[in-house]
């Protein structure tokens, strides 16, 4: 089993990419950094390719398959190996990200060809894809949050590639310092684990697991604990309320970047967390409660952003925070594959979305405002259809991926085992205002009038290495949700089933047992007598789900379309609520007020003035011229005068003389 | 004849140990500074002189022999140097040599 | 009061009072002669204690000679009046009070030394006898001629020292 024994070669692709080109690339021509980075990836996912052929041999006993490398920590009774796992949902997560990874180093060659840095970009973009990947494959908590720090990192760097860039940098410096809350409390809870468990390995963490008892909603114990920590972690990693607010920021990194980062992989890292940690959280209902409400408020009031932003990037930004929303809203009401489906889905049709806004910008020459826009559909022909694709999967439209895992969550929130009727509502409505905002991106951009100028602006499509992914992508955006159509296939959702061993093999008793039937044949709980895929198939396409996103796009055709004016009349009309959502509900600026004056206030004044200069200086300054002073003094000593000379000779030997007298005199 | 107790020497003998200590300090001419140093050496001697007799033994008379020795050979350098320093000053006042202040 | 105290008394007075004089006097030339007087009576004084020898080599070398050079010196520079400055600012205040104090401590650890005490109560009091030149001379070139030939040597350096000192540049 070559792969399966050498794990670390997909590991080792990437970051050999990376340091062959960050080292030496400096010079080389564009064509070798290309086939260095793309063919790095790209080997990697075709290792990936190789694993998913041997892992499909593998005994069930034998998974997940864990393999040590060495022994990094050995500390007392704190010991941590660099081992890599594989399991069904490493799986999943390598196929996402090796594969979106590939499209996007195509695309960035086509994207970033008149860039400079360009060997720059594409070492952090390796980089960025290793640190992934040892995210998804640690088997044991440190390894991952090596992984997820080092993501962080890449992140800043490439938000803030064009450094010279001033809102660049603090885009960078505002997502690397916001994640970071997140990753304190996940570090506190990573020491919270090992305390409780004894070891960070999550074989071993979950055989202690399972052996203890489930917190209740009435006593939340230790579990409890550990688990919101870690979904802080997520929070601020995956870019939830209260710590979303550097994801739109981060949009002034390239587009690629945007793609891959900020919508196919990082901010899934924390949707991957909670997967992975579903043993805990299944046994620590508040928790669950907590990413479920977190999930489906973010859902909600991101959806409410995206509404009325007119940068067309900014727009996919808060589109992304609200439909990782849904992913937390999946894991939270126990429907876990459901959330992973949705991740991958989502990292098809958001990362296809924001390669096509990457490919209008740039046959705009850069604009990025969708008021400039307009009337492009036929100009870009190879971009609309393929962000019209994307377009339909995101609004949940049946027959498109995004249709099924997004139903799957609805579905979970409104009747699953852990079901809440007002999250599932959020949850609602807010998918009908991602249909509306969607498609008015759609409208404003491709259709109406040119509301740019066209002798100024050279519209033309984009090069092939750009418009290929997206031809993939749109692809997948329309086929990559049936592996989970149980409705369409059979009855089986074979997803679900395929992850099933993952989220089962350690969940409570009671719980376990109810879930995968549940979830297997909701249909059933919902009250269905005959399960013929027909039937369930029309009560999905007739739900309410799909009611609403038909309703979003009949919206935005009608304010954008037909009557371009009502949206001015109706900005008139509503001021007040309409300045508060156009400004972001002035979140930025009230974390300004809050948290960065005040610091800010503090670094200056009481830090700097006060303790730097006053304290600390003053100490050192007080010193030296303490010394200096009394140098002064004993200075005096040498007055050049033979009188005082002789008189302190005189003074020494007085003293001499008493100290013999004492010494002879008391032995006498 | 009864003897003057020696006890009688030492305490003369600082006497004029403290008066030479005074000399040095307060005098301001070199050539008498110096006289105040061989008067500390005189009285020292006499010290000596009255051990040797206390104790009998002639190793005190030795080295009255070598301070005397020793005050002449430090006597006619010291005054070689005065001499030398007061062709270029004209002052035999010592407060004035004070090229070596701070 | 037998003869060797009144000597002494009459001695010590004078060598007092000699080297109050050579402090309080004005001009160098009277320091001099104050300290050849405090000289004579410490000659006097070692004839008391028996050490002959001594006593002459003291009025030979010392008041003899040494006095006589500080004397020509003083000649030679012309060294009138002593100047009356005052700019040590320590030895006005500290330099009596320790001078006394350097005496009273010398003379308290002399007197109460263990020889001291002996000798004062005349017990143990060696013979009236001085000690002849030949004993002193035997000593002197037997036990210590090594410091005798080190001394001759620095006279002999200082015999240099000073001629090179004082010899007018060319």
């Amino acid at each position: 089993m070559p792969i399966l024994d050498h794990l670390w070669i997909i590991l080792a692709l990437p970051l050999a990419g990376a340091a062959i080109n960050g080292l030496l690339g400096k010079n080389w021509p564009k064509s070798v950094i290309n086939t260095i980075a793309v063919g790095s990836v790209s080997l990697s996912f075709l290792a990936v390719l190789e694993l998913i052929r041997e892992f499909a041999q593998l005994p069930a006993d034998q998974i997940p398959w864990v393999k040590d490398y060495f022994t990094w920590i050995a500390a007392g009774s704190f010991r941590v190996d660099f081992s890599l796992q594989i399991d069904q949902l490493t799986i999943v997560m390598l196929l996402v990200v090796t594969f979106v990874s590939s499209l996007v180093h195509i695309y960035s060659t086509g994207y970033m060809a008149h860039e400079g840095g360009y060997y720059r970009f594409f070492t952090y973009l390796n980089l960025f894809v290793f640190f992934m990947l040892t995210l998804v494959m640690g088997a044991n908590l440190i390894v991952m949050f090596v992984g997820w720090e080092g993501v962080g990192l890449c992140s800043y760097l490439l938000i803030g590639f064009w450094f010279l860039k001033q809102s660049a940098i603090a885009a960078g410096k505002k997502a690397f310092i916001t994640t970071r809350l997140g990753d304190l409390a996940f570090t506190v809870g990573i020491l919270l684990a090992f305390w409780t468990f004894g070891s960070l390995n999550f074989a071993d963490m979950f055989k202690s697991v399972s052996q203890m008892q489930a917190d209740t909603m009435a006593h939340a114990g230790t579990l409890t604990a550990i688990a919101i920590l870690f979904f802080i972690g997520a929070i601020g990693k995956s870019a939830q309320l209260p710590l979303y607010v550097w994801l739109p920021d981060a949009m002034e990194g390239p587009t690629p970047v945007s793609a891959l980062i900020h919508a196919a992989t990082m901010v899934t890292a924390g949707v991957y967390m909670v997967a992975r940690m579903n043993p805990l959280f299944s046994r620590a209902p508040i928790a669950m409660l907590v990413v479920a409400i977190v999930g489906a408020l973010t859902a909600f009031y991101a959806a409410t952003i995206g509404l009325l932003q007119t940068d067309i990037k900014k727009v996919l930004a808060y589109s992304t925070v609200s439909q990782l929303g849904y992913m937390f809203l999946g894991c939270g009401v126990g429907a876990y594959a459901a959330g992973v489906f949705h991740l991958m889905t989502h990292a098809f049709f958001k990362g296809l979305l924001f390669l096509a806004a990457g490919s209008v910008i740039h046959a705009m020459g850069g604009e990025q405002d969708m008021r400039n826009m307009g009337g492009l559909r036929k100009q870009i022909p190879i971009t609309y259809w393929t962000m019209l694709i994307a377009t339909l999967a995101i609004a949940g439209i049946p027959g498109f991926a995004g249709f099924f895992s997004k139903d799957q969550i609805l579905d979970a929130a409104q009747s699953g085992p852990h079901k809440n009727i007002v999250l599932w509502l959020l949850g609602l409505i807010g998918a009908g205002f991602t249909s509306f905002y969607m498609f008015r991106l759609i409208f404003l951009t491709f259709f109406g009038e040119e509301r740019f100028d066209h002798h100024k602006v050279h519209v033309h499509e984009s090069p092939s290495s750009m418009t290929v992914p997206l031809i993939v992508l749109a692809f997948l955006s329309i086929f990559g949700g049936w592996v989970a159509a149980r409705h369409l296939v059979g009855g089986t959702d074979h997803f679900e089933a395929f992850l099933h061993p993952v989220f089962a093999a350690y969940a409570p008793q009671t719980a376990g047992v109810e879930q995968s039937a549940s979830l297997a044949g909701s249909a059933g709980a919902s009250g269905e007598v005959a399960s013929s895929p027909g039937l369930e198939l029309f009560h999905a396409i007739t739900g309410p789900a799909v009611i609403v996103a038909v309703i979003g796009l009949a919206l935005a055709w009608w304010f954008y379309i037909r009557k371009p004016e009502v949206p001015e009349k109706l900005e008139r009309s509503m001021p007040g609520a309409y300045n508060l959502v156009y400004n972001k509900y002035w979140v930025d600026e009230i974390y300004n007020a809050l948290f960065v004056a005040p610091l800010l206030f503090i670094s200056k004044y009481v830090l700097w003035h006060l303790v730097d200069e006053g304290i600390i200086d003053g100490i050192v300054n007080g010193s030296a011229s303490t010394a200096r002073g009394m140098g002064g003094k004993l200075r005096e000593l040498q007055s050049g005068n033979a009188r005082s000379y002789a008189t302190w000779v005189v003074l020494g030997a007085v003293g001499f003389a008493v100290l013999l007298l004492a010494l002879v005199g008391a032995s006498r | 004849m009864s003897i003057v107790p020696i006890s009688y020497y030492l305490v003369l003998s600082a006497i004029l140990f403290g008066l030479g200590t005074v000399a040095v300090v307060f005098k301001r001419n070199i050539i008498t500074i110096f006289m105040g140093i061989e008067l500390m050496l005189n009285a020292v001697n006499l010290a000596f002189v009255a051990f040797a007799r206390a104790h009998g033994q002639l190793d005190g008379l030795v080295f009255v022999f070598f301070v005397i020795v020793v005050a002449a050979a430090e006597a006619a350098v010291g005054l070689a140097i005065v001499i030398m320093l007061t062709k270029s000053r004209q002052s035999l006042n010592v407060e004035r040599d004070s090229l070596l202040k701070f | 009061m037998s003869v060797p105290f009144i000597l002494f008394f009459l001695c010590a007075l004078l060598a007092v009072a000699g080297a109050v004089l050579l402090i309080m006097v004005r001009e160098p030339i009277h320091s001099a002669l104050s300290l050849i007087l405090v000289m004579m009576t410490l000659a006097v004084l070692y004839l008391l204690l028996g050490a002959e020898f001594i006593a002459a080599v003291q009025i030979i070398v010392y008041a003899g000679a040494i006095m006589v050079l500080f004397v020509f010196v003083i000649m030679l520079l012309n060294a009138g009046t002593e100047e009356r400055t005052d700019w040590s600012r320590i030895a006005k205040p500290m330099g009596l009070p320790l001078a006394f104090f350097l005496l009273l401590v010398t003379a308290r650890w002399l007197s109460r030394s263990a020889i001291g005490a002996t000798v004062a109560n005349g017990v143990g009091a060696p013979s009236n006898e001085g000690v002849s030149t030949r004993a002193l001379s035997m000593a002197l070139f037997q036990q210590y001629l090594f410091p005798f030939e080190a001394t001759s040597i620095l006279i002999l350096i200082a015999l240099l020292g000073a001629l090179i000192l004082a010899r007018k540049d060319e």
